[in-house]
């Protein structure tokens, strides 16, 4: 059932528009996540949606219910700030309790929810420790203990991982998507990083300049990137204009085959790094682009490798740790169709 | 929003509005001639020109006086510091008949500067001018260190680490965050110097007057309301043209501050310069605000059998109280309840008001602002009179009744509560109440929650401020019939408007009393922040 | 700590009083005028300036013996009271006004403040002060005499007789001695001027005052400061190293003295210069629109019966204007009596006492 219905939303500063006509369903129990540079509208939105800033013009539903006259206060969602606005006059455990104190809880009743709230972000009994004593990855926890506890129907982030360290950020993400799997919340998520958002979502939204550019689920966008834009957004830089005809390309590479049912005609292609096969010039094993290896990055598990073509615009290419080409190293390229996404023309 | 300006409407407002219309218009229309005809009269001018420029000497000589002080208290850590805090205020709320004596036992005949160095200033406008500094201290160091000790040292500090010598860093960094604070200092002290009246009096003798003096005797003596009228309207324009510059000042200064713990930003004395500056404030401190208050409880003590306690004895003694028709003792409950009520009123009003103003931002907010100002500077007879001819209708029959006393000082008290809310409420962080918001909260709540503890020590402080003006206020007190339950003030002025050695010691007595009520009210004022509240404040 | 609850309690009572009457008032004027004629005739309001005052008790017999229950109101010095009172005519505060004096009578009775009423025991009330006689809108209460005082021990010091008149005030013997008080914001002080109208006349006040300030006379502003501060014979002065002997203060001050000395001496310390004074009278008149017109009357009948008048003098310092009244001892024998003071009509004061005032001004303080 779709629990947050944004129809034709717009919201202008001046005379741009920063969320441009957005239309956008949740469903009860999912995790959407909005990916966008800064910039694209997505905090706008979330504003938009908490009822703290109104729209000029679409609509917002919850629940089915047009929200334009309901104050923020009064929508039942959650809103966890990208720098998290912990209140520094109270300690964790007066953060956590604000909502259910709000709602006229007693200490007695909200006591054991603060300790459980605070036990499931992993800082059991902090509830005497003082805001401006705890470090960034707690606040972060308190911030959504503290969303969490009046039970939203939609919990709303901001950065959720923001100014976390990428290790804790990639365990945060982790947890926090098991947590909302257990509690079965409705979550509406915004963030700049493709990693937190598809380890967090089911379904990912890409926006652009207040316009969604792509929604889907986080296989999805990842394998088919609707546009250039999402494409090099999601990372992938080798994208070049085509020109398709049957299963091959004809591209500033050479030509690059197509998987099957491809549009035809003028449009462009994206080559995912992992699509790129290189081969030894010296072994003459099958014929290719000849390129020379610029750049070798290592990434942990693989190496990401920056080929100079003899045609065309540089090229990334992904290969196992065994085996790499140095820097220098002359190569050939080939191209694994499966790995090839046609792309709309500019 | 409403309520604030409801109560000016009906409470200042209207009341002026109608003495200044019963002045100027007869049956025959309004005569806006005679601001002409008054205006041009030489001793009109006279009087013009003197309470001008006598506010702004006074007011630049308090900021230069009293700003190291403001930095002493705000940024030193040092024995007596919230005493001394509540010590400097005592003279705001003494009335100015007593403290304008105990003030020439300073600079007049026989006084220190006398017999140190023969200097006489009495009869002397410098009288007049270190009277108003000593009146208006504890305006710049409550309002301008209250800020101040919450500023964050650390931006102070990193200026330096890129640079700045310390007098730089101060001036660049510290001032300008202070410019709010500083300017809204002056304003106050520019309205309270302008609006002076005991002080010129008793210090400057008959021969200097200035505009308040004028509309009493215009009102109070001759009643002659065309003349009042004109005044008052001129007394309008300059509070209102210094209010135009004030809110040119600060609408180029007013940001966000990020603000600390006050108790972690002061620090014990540290090197000459340090210790050159603090001292120099205790000596300011001592030789200006604690030496005249001495002598005042030195003369309470000073019975004709050597020092004792007679005239404290006296204040519950039948003989000295079949005077009156309650004892003087019980004077002191009428004045803390009647301050009491007034700063209740003047904190809702008030807080009300700055609330409305921290958030919306345009000229009709601008212009409440400075209506909110303006009683400071109007003449308490005028408003006295006001209430009179207005509020005579029921609903609002308020002319007898006791709650006028407490509306009359909470007019002066809101515009300290503004001004001391007000830069700490821009400073808080919107999002914070947003935060609210989301979490349930009402704007109502979220401000209850949100800002108010952010803003409870600016609270406290403008709470002080408020109990202290309705503690020693005179001129309101004074005109507005009441019941007969003199506050202190009143029961003092009226044993010193009479001969006799033991209404003289006892209305000394009644001032140490009023000192002290005053000084200890304000400590544990002081005293409520430091309670359980964790956290940054 | 009973009379604080009793006062707590006067509090709410008055405020409730307010909001009652608030609440009833919702109707017309007329009703609400009805109501209060019948259901708050009990109560009768004095309105007067600040110096007002009665024993409790003797208030109390009042209400005991009338029925009525007593409020007053005090606003301010007795100028704002009684310009309060103009400005809300027809529509008072109270029933009766208390605190008119002769410098000002003028002025009430031109804007037509009271409505005219014949005090009960009016005959036994001195005819001297009986200035509205023909048409009773003010009575009489109190009468009190400006006078300059002296500080006895100078003079005993110096070995030189205190002044007497204010002949002797312009002497050189007594040069730089007298202190007194801006005619323009002070009610001795104007008092003291008009004192010096009444013997020299319209034109030779001035040279009066021309060789006063030759001889040193100093103006302060008010009586506190002229009295406390710079009077040598007074406590605060002594304390304050006042340094004039002469002041310009009430002939019921020495008495004063006496009363609030501590110990009490025997004798006065101050003396009164008798060819100096000028007489004050202070009135009481029944508010025209007044709730309560029967009530206020009972109130001014109260206000020149013996009781109240025989109170008074260590109440406010003033003389009884009842020919049987007994003046309190310490006044008898620590005060004089002013056979001669100067006096000016009330209606040559509210016609010239604007242009008076600047005159002195110009002359004795600029």
């Amino acid at each position: 059932m779709t629990l947050l219905a944004l129809e034709e939303i717009t919201v202008r500063f001046g005379d741009r528009a920063v969320v441009d006509a957005v239309d956008l369903d949740v469903a009860e129990h999912e995790v959407v996540c909005v990916l966008g540079p800064s910039g694209s509208g997505k905090s706008t939105l979330l504003r938009v949606i908490a009822g703290l800033q109104a729209p000029d013009g679409g609509r917002v539903r919850l629940g089915g219910a047009d929200q334009a006259a309901v104050p923020a206060h009064r929508r039942g969602v959650g809103l966890m700030f990208q720098d998290h606005q912990l209140f520094p006059h109270r300690d964790v455990g007066g953060n956590v309790a604000f909502g259910l104190r709000i709602r006229g809880a007693r200490r007695a009743a909200y006591e054991p929810r603060v300790a459980e709230l605070l036990e499931l972000v992993g800082l059991p009994g902090a509830q005497r420790r003082a805001v401006a004593s705890l470090s960034g990855g707690e606040q972060q926890r308190v911030a959504l203990a503290r969303a969490l506890a009046p039970e939203p129907r939609l919990l709303m982030l901001d950065e959720p991982l923001g100014q976390l360290d990428r290790g804790l950020r990639e365990r945060l993400a982790v947890e926090l998507r098991a947590l909302f799997s257990r509690l079965g919340t409705t979550v509406l998520a915004v963030t700049h990083d493709q990693a937190e958002a598809f380890a967090l979502a089911d379904r990912v939204v890409v926006m652009r300049d207040g316009r969604i550019a792509q929604a889907g689920s986080p296989l999805e966008v990842w394998q088919r990137p609707a546009s250039e834009f999402v494409a090099r957004f999601l990372g992938f830089d080798n994208v070049v204009p085509a020109t398709v005809a049957g299963t091959t390309a004809t591209t500033p590479w050479g030509p690059v085959p197509v998987p099957a049912g491809s549009p035809q005609g003028a449009h462009q292609v994206l080559v995912r790094p992992a699509g790129v096969l290189l081969g030894d010039p010296a072994t003459g094993a099958g014929s290719g682009l000849d390129c020379v290896v610029a750049a070798r990055t290592f990434r942990g598990t693989h190496v990401t490798l920056t080929l100079e073509p003899r045609t065309g615009p540089v090229l990334e290419a992904e290969c196992d740790l065994a085996g790499a080409p140095a820097a220098g190293d002359r190569v050939t390229a080939r191209f694994a169709p499966a790995e090839v996404v046609v792309l709309p023309a500019p | 929003m409403a309520v604030p300006l409801a109560f000016f409407g009906l409470f200042f407002a209207l009341p002026v509005a109608a003495i200044v219309g019963r002045g100027l218009r007869t049956d025959a229309g309004w005569r806006w001639g005679r601001i002409g005809e008054v205006l041009t009269r030489p001793d009109i001018a006279d009087v013009l020109w003197f309470t001008t420029w006598q506010a702004l000497v006074s007011t630049a000589l308090t900021l230069l006086i009293a700003l190291p002080g403001a930095y002493a208290f705000a940024r030193l850590d040092f024995r007596g510091r919230h005493l001394l805090r509540a010590v400097v205020t005592v003279p705001f709320v003494l009335p100015t008949v007593v403290v304008g004596s105990a003030f020439l036992a300073l600079v007049g005949r026989g006084g220190l500067l006398d017999e140190l160095w023969g200097v006489r200033l009495d009869t002397t406008v410098w009288a007049i001018l270190l009277a108003h500094v000593f009146f208006n201290y504890a305006v710049v160091v409550r309002t301008v260190g209250g800020l101040w000790a919450q500023l964050d040292p650390r931006q102070e500090e990193a200026a330096r680490v890129l640079g700045a010598g310390r007098f730089a860093a101060w001036r660049r960094v510290t001032l300008p965050a202070l410019g709010p604070a500083v300017a809204a200092a002056s304003l106050m002290v520019f309205l309270f110097t302008f609006s002076s009246f005991g002080v010129v009096q008793i210090l400057g003798g008959p021969s200097y007057a200035t505009l308040e003096v004028e509309v009493y005797r215009q009102t109070a003596q001759l009643l002659d309301l065309q003349t009042a009228a004109v005044l008052t309207l001129v007394q309008f324009a300059a509070v209102g043209a210094i209010l135009g510059v004030h809110a040119w000042a600060v609408r180029r200064r007013e940001t966000a501050l990020k603000l600390v713990d006050p108790a972690r930003t002061a620090r014990p004395p540290r090197g000459v310069g340090q210790r050159t500056l603090l001292g120099g404030v205790l000596l300011t401190v001592a030789l200006l605000i604690v030496l005249p208050l001495g002598v005042l409880v030195e003369r309470s003590f000073d019975a004709p059998g050597g020092y004792g306690w007679d005239f404290y004895r006296a204040l519950g003694d039948a003989r000295a109280t079949g005077t009156f028709l309650v004892a003087p003792l019980e004077a002191i409950g009428n004045s803390l309840r009647y301050a009491g009520a007034a700063t209740a009123i003047a904190l809702v009003v008030g807080g009300l008001a700055a609330a409305a103003l921290a958030r919306r931002g345009g000229p009709f907010t601008r212009g409440f602002d400075a209506l909110l100002m303006l009683p400071l500077g109007v003449s308490a007879v005028t408003v006295g009179f006001g209430f009179l001819i207005t509020l005579d209708e029921p609903p609002l029959d308020l002319r007898t009744s006791w709650i006028l006393v407490p509306l009359a000082q909470a007019l002066v008290g809101v515009p300290f509560v503004v001004r001391t809310m007000l830069p700490v409420l821009r400073a808080v962080d919107d999002r914070l109440r947003e935060a609210a918001a989301v979490l349930g909260a009402s704007p109502w709540r979220a401000w209850r929650e949100v800002d108010l503890p952010l803003v409870r020590r600016a609270v406290l402080i403008a709470a002080g401020f408020a109990f202290a003006v309705s503690l020693g206020e005179f001129g309101a007190t004074v005109f507005i019939a009441r019941p007969d339950r003199p506050t202190l003030p009143v029961a003092v002025a009226r044993l010193l408007g009479r001969a006799g050695e033991l209404n003289y010691g006892q209305a000394m007595a009644l001032s140490t009393i009023l000192m002290l009520v005053c000084a200890v009210s304000l400590l544990v004022l002081e005293r409520l922040r430091s309670d359980k509240t964790s956290g940054e404040f | 700590m009973s009379t604080t609850k009793k006062l707590a309690g006067g509090v709410l009572a008055a405020a409730l009083g307010v909001t009652a009457l608030t609440a009833c008032g919702g109707g017309d004027a007329e009703d609400k005028d009805a109501a209060s004629g019948s259901g708050q005739s009990r109560t009768v309001t004095l309105v007067s300036h600040d110096s007002f005052n009665v024993t409790d008790s003797v208030l109390k017999e009042f209400e005991k013996t009338s029925g009525y229950t007593v409020k007053v109101l005090k606003s301010g010095d007795a100028g704002a009271a009684l310009n309060a009172e103009i400005l809300t005519k027809g529509h008072p505060r109270g029933d009766v006004f208390f605190g008119v004096d002769n410098t000002m009578l003028s002025r009430a009775l031109d804007n037509g403040l009271f409505t005219p009423y014949e005090a009960k025991g009016l005959a036994g009330v001195k005819d001297e002060v009986q200035l509205d006689k023909a048409q009773h809108r003010v009575t009489p209460v109190d009468s009190g005499d400006i006078c300059v005082n002296y500080d006895k021990a100078y003079f005993a010091d110096k070995k030189i007789a205190p002044p007497q008149t204010l002949d002797d005030l312009v002497k050189p013997e007594y040069k730089n001695l007298l202190v007194t008080e801006n005619a323009a914001t002070s009610s001795p002080g104007l008092g003291f001027l008009l004192a010096t109208v009444g013997k020299y006349g319209d034109e030779g006040w001035k040279d009066y005052w021309s060789k006063l300030k030759a001889n040193g006379v100093e103006v302060v502003d008010g009586w506190e400061q002229a009295y406390n501060e710079r009077f040598s014979g007074s406590a605060g002065g002594k304390k304050a190293k006042g340094d004039r002997p002469l002041v310009v203060s009430y002939a019921s001050s020495p008495p004063v003295e006496v009363i609030y000395g501590e110990p009490q001496p025997a004798e006065a310390p101050t003396g009164v210069a008798t060819g100096t004074c000028f007489r004050q009278v202070e009135f009481a008149g029944l508010l025209k629109g007044a709730p309560n017109e029967e009530g206020g009357k009972a109130l001014i009948d109260f206000l020149v019966s013996k009781k109240f008048q025989e109170d008074m003098p260590l109440q406010m310092f003033v003389n009884p204007v009842l020919k049987d009244a007994q003046l309190p001892e310490a006044f008898t024998k620590h005060g004089v009596v002013v056979e001669k003071p100067e006096n000016v009509a009330p209606e040559a004061i509210a016609e010239n006492r604007e242009q008076w005032v600047k005159a002195w001004t110009s002359l004795v303080v600029k």
